[in-house]
């Protein structure tokens, strides 16, 4: 019996595997086109957050149409010269009645600015100008260039999501919110997963007094509702003056300013460091208790009687144990760190402007004031990013779970499953 | 069971010690005391030391002090212990520093109420848009109703919360010339008109339940599909009872007893979420004075209501163990 059971298993290991492969995943595909669509949706995310500005060596690999903090003026020419002008000449005929007294215009780049309008007939306008500071002389037909900022612009062919009050491109900034987002959640992640992880390590570990200690603070620290204790966090460390931005700001490499494309770097940072904690007191919890019933293994008491120091079986013993642990977590955490950035940001305490923060842009007064009278295209697309990208993870997580948890299996799309409910929510 | 509550109070006088030193020492680590932040930096010696000495800045800040050679204690006079005596004899809970501020008590009384019913609503919202369609998916397996049911709760899972809102309150203005009723007559408290009462409510406490909807959905769904499973519901269905008596009677009573502990645990989550709606709707509760007060460098208030938000928190999630108990005699706690 056991043989021929076992016969097939030989047969398909000796196939090429290959083919085999990338079949198999994409029926896997096939069967979870949701967690596919996560799977985009976070790939989107890193493509954008990676891309949003980046040049190599001179060579811009941008994705970001503009700079998403500078102000978009358009050149727009609403007249012509009808006589030529010399460099010395402060009387112009130009062939456009609409000009006024105060209005700035430029010529091939000189900036003149009207002082009167003398008089009008059927050639032209003749106007008393001040010149600009190297003036030039100019041939009949030259055009008249007015070079403003577009705010509020409908979405066009330049400005796909159109621009905000701003005049600023909100494509550019939406991409741009995609760097914020995922740089925030891959710092506050990794430096709090591994935080937690060493100090649940270290407090499952020895157990008692050091357990006692550090379980009574994570209690501490969980009483608190997870968006107050943020705030209070980013209202006390985020201070110009606190002893942490100072810190960070002289005695680490940190740059304070201009930094990856970010105004205000440190500032982002600090949020990141924030939400970190926050991730690192939840990591601890769970970290420990796995760690408690790794040390029951009799391989545990085996390296402890060969006489290894506790240090060495918390590396090699225990840790490799809960690496996998702490790799789910971080996958599960990344959402969360980015959804309580963009919770922060909104509420007006995260990332600070003119960073494009896709939270921050959601709560701007002026754009959400405008939204009511029909301009709703700066707040309605960096919250749909916000709302996809989570999304995605919320997709790709369901998928996974139905994928390893064989009773769920086959139970055709994606999702639902889960014994606690899953998911991530605010 | 009286003996594990106690028990478990008990536990909960240190974790609140803790929780009041850790929020008392966050808020007075800012360089410039509160004194400093109120008149500004431009302020003279002398009416610094009038505000100081007015709000009791000038006290040690902590109960024991080191001095070069024997500790001090001065329980009262301290800054930290006069804050925690107060709030334990006398309910008071401090004053604003702004210009013109009440009581931190007097406004929590009239702010009480509406983040209260806010949180009540919602979690009535969320039980009925949870519990319902979840029910219904996990009896239905594998059919479109399943199907929509489980993308809906994935929709309403990832939709941020502030977003609805402010997609609710746009487009229902563009689209249907609709506004929500705002605050402008003040908030009208449910025993003088129950009808306009809901009218303010129905708006903010959806768009807060539909993510806590959206987890219950998913657990009652996984839990009634594992109760399904079991035989004494083969039983049941094998005596010949109808299919609403399976499922209200002997499935649903199971299956909701997880979903009583994820309502605690979401209670964080609501209490975030009331800081959220009550600031995008308008509503003038508790969570939008805690926001204004950070926002206000207010920092009585600020500790105050810190230390009062995790003691509900810490609360309700001994209640929520209580309750689990009490509703599945399976569990024992000793």
């Amino acid at each position: 019996m056991a043989r021929e059971i076992a016969l097939p298993l030989e047969l398909e290991e000796e196939r090429p595997g290959q083919r085999r492969r990338l079949g198999k995943m994409l029926q896997t595909a096939r069967r979870h086109p949701l967690g596919v669509f996560g799977l985009i949706c976070i790939s989107l995310l890193f493509f954008c957050g990676i891309f949003a500005q980046l040049s190599f060596f001179g060579i811009g690999l941008s994705i970001t149409p503009y700079n998403p903090i500078d102000v978009i003026r358009e050149v727009r020419t609403f007249g012509v010269l009808a006589e030529p002008v010399d460099a010395s000449d402060d009387k112009l005929v130009v062939s456009d009645s609409t000009v006024e007294a105060g209005t700035n215009f430029n010529i091939d780049q000189e900036r003149i600015s009207v002082i009167t309008v003398l008089s009008t007939t059927s050639e032209g306008t003749t106007i008393l100008v001040r010149r600009g500071s190297s003036p030039e002389s100019h041939g009949q037909g030259a055009a008249l260039q007015l070079d403003t900022a577009i705010p509020n612009a409908k979405p066009s062919r330049s400005h796909p999501f159109g621009t905000d009050h701003n005049s600023r491109d909100v494509l550019s900034r939406t991409i741009f919110g995609a760097r914020i987002s995922l740089l925030i959640g891959l710092v506050a992640v990794s430096t709090g997963v591994s935080a937690g992880a060493v100090l649940g390590v270290i407090s499952g570990y020895f157990g008692k007094v050091i357990d006692s200690i550090f379980m009574r603070g994570v209690d501490i620290l969980l009483a608190f509702p997870a968006v107050v204790l943020l705030l209070a966090i980013i209202t006390v460390f985020g201070d110009e003056d606190s002893t942490v931005r100072r810190f960070l700001a002289n005695s680490t490499p940190l740059p304070e300013r201009d930094f990856l494309g970010i105004p205000n770097f440190l500032d982002v940072f600090i949020v990141a460091l924030a939400i970190g904690l926050a991730v690192a007191v939840f990591t601890t919890r769970v970290v420990r208790g796995a760690v408690l019933s790794i040390k029951e293994n009799v391989y545990v008491d085996a390296a402890r009687a060969m006489g290894a120091s506790d240090a060495r079986i918390m590396m090699r013993h225990i840790f490799p144990n809960i690496v996998a642990l702490v790799v789910i977590l971080g996958s599960v955490l990344l959402p969360v760190a980015i959804l309580a950035e963009a919770t922060i940001s909104f509420l007006g305490i995260g990332v600070p402007i003119p960073t494009p923060s896709w939270g921050a842009d959601l709560s701007d007064e002026k754009s959400r004031s405008l939204m009511l009278e029909g301009y709703w295209w700066p707040v309605f697309f960096p919250g749909f990013a916000l709302s996809l990208v989570v999304l995605g993870f919320n997709m790709l997580g369901d998928a996974f779970r139905d994928l390893s948890d064989p009773r769920l299996r086959g139970s055709g799309l994606g999702g639902g499953g889960g014994g606690r409910g899953g998911g991530v929510a605010m | 069971m009286r003996d594990y509550i106690i028990r478990r109070l008990l536990i909960l006088i240190p974790v609140m010690i803790g929780v009041s030193l850790l929020t008392f020492a966050l808020f007075n680590i800012i360089p410039g005391d509160a004194c400093v932040l109120r008149l500004g930096f431009g302020s003279t010696p002398e009416t610094l030391n009038d505000c100081r000495e007015q709000h009791g800045l000038n006290r040690p800040l902590f109960p024991i002090t080191v001095n070069s050679d024997l500790p001090v204690i001065h329980l009262q006079e301290s800054q930290y212990g006069g804050w925690l005596w107060d709030i334990i004899a006398h309910q008071d809970l401090g004053e604003s520093l702004a210009e013109g501020g009440a009581r931190v008590s007097t406004e929590l009384e009239r702010r009480l109420p509406i983040t209260l019913e806010l949180m009540i609503v919602t979690i009535i919202f969320a039980l009925l848009l949870g519990i319902i369609p979840g029910m219904v998916s996990a009896i239905r397996p594998n059919t479109p109703i399943d199907w929509v049911a489980r993308v809906v709760s994935v929709l309403w899972l990832s939709i941020p919360s502030f977003y609805l809102a402010i997609l609710m309150i746009t487009f229902g203005l563009l689209w249907f010339g609709w506004t929500p009723p705002q605050f402008g007559t003040g908030y009208v408290p449910f025993y003088e008109d129950p009808w306009i009462n809901f009218q303010q409510f129905f708006f903010p406490a959806l768009v807060l339940s539909v993510g806590i909807a959206a987890v219950i959905m998913r657990l009652t769904r996984s839990a009634m599909l594992e109760v399904l499973r079991n035989d004494y519901i083969r039983t049941a269905w094998s005596k010949g009872l109808r299919e609403r008596t399976v499922v209200w009677r002997h499935a649903l009573k199971n299956a909701l007893i997880p979903v009583v502990t994820l309502i605690g645990l979401q209670i964080g989550a609501l209490i975030g979420g009331a800081v959220i709606i009550e600031s995008v709707y308008n509503l003038n509760g508790v969570g939008k004075y805690t926001l204004e007060a950070i926002i206000r460098r207010d920092l009585f208030v600020v500790q105050s209501l810190t230390l009062m938000f995790a003691a509900v928190y810490v609360l309700c999630n001994l209640m929520v163990d209580v309750a689990y108990a009490w509703l599945d005699p399976r569990i024992h706690y000793n």
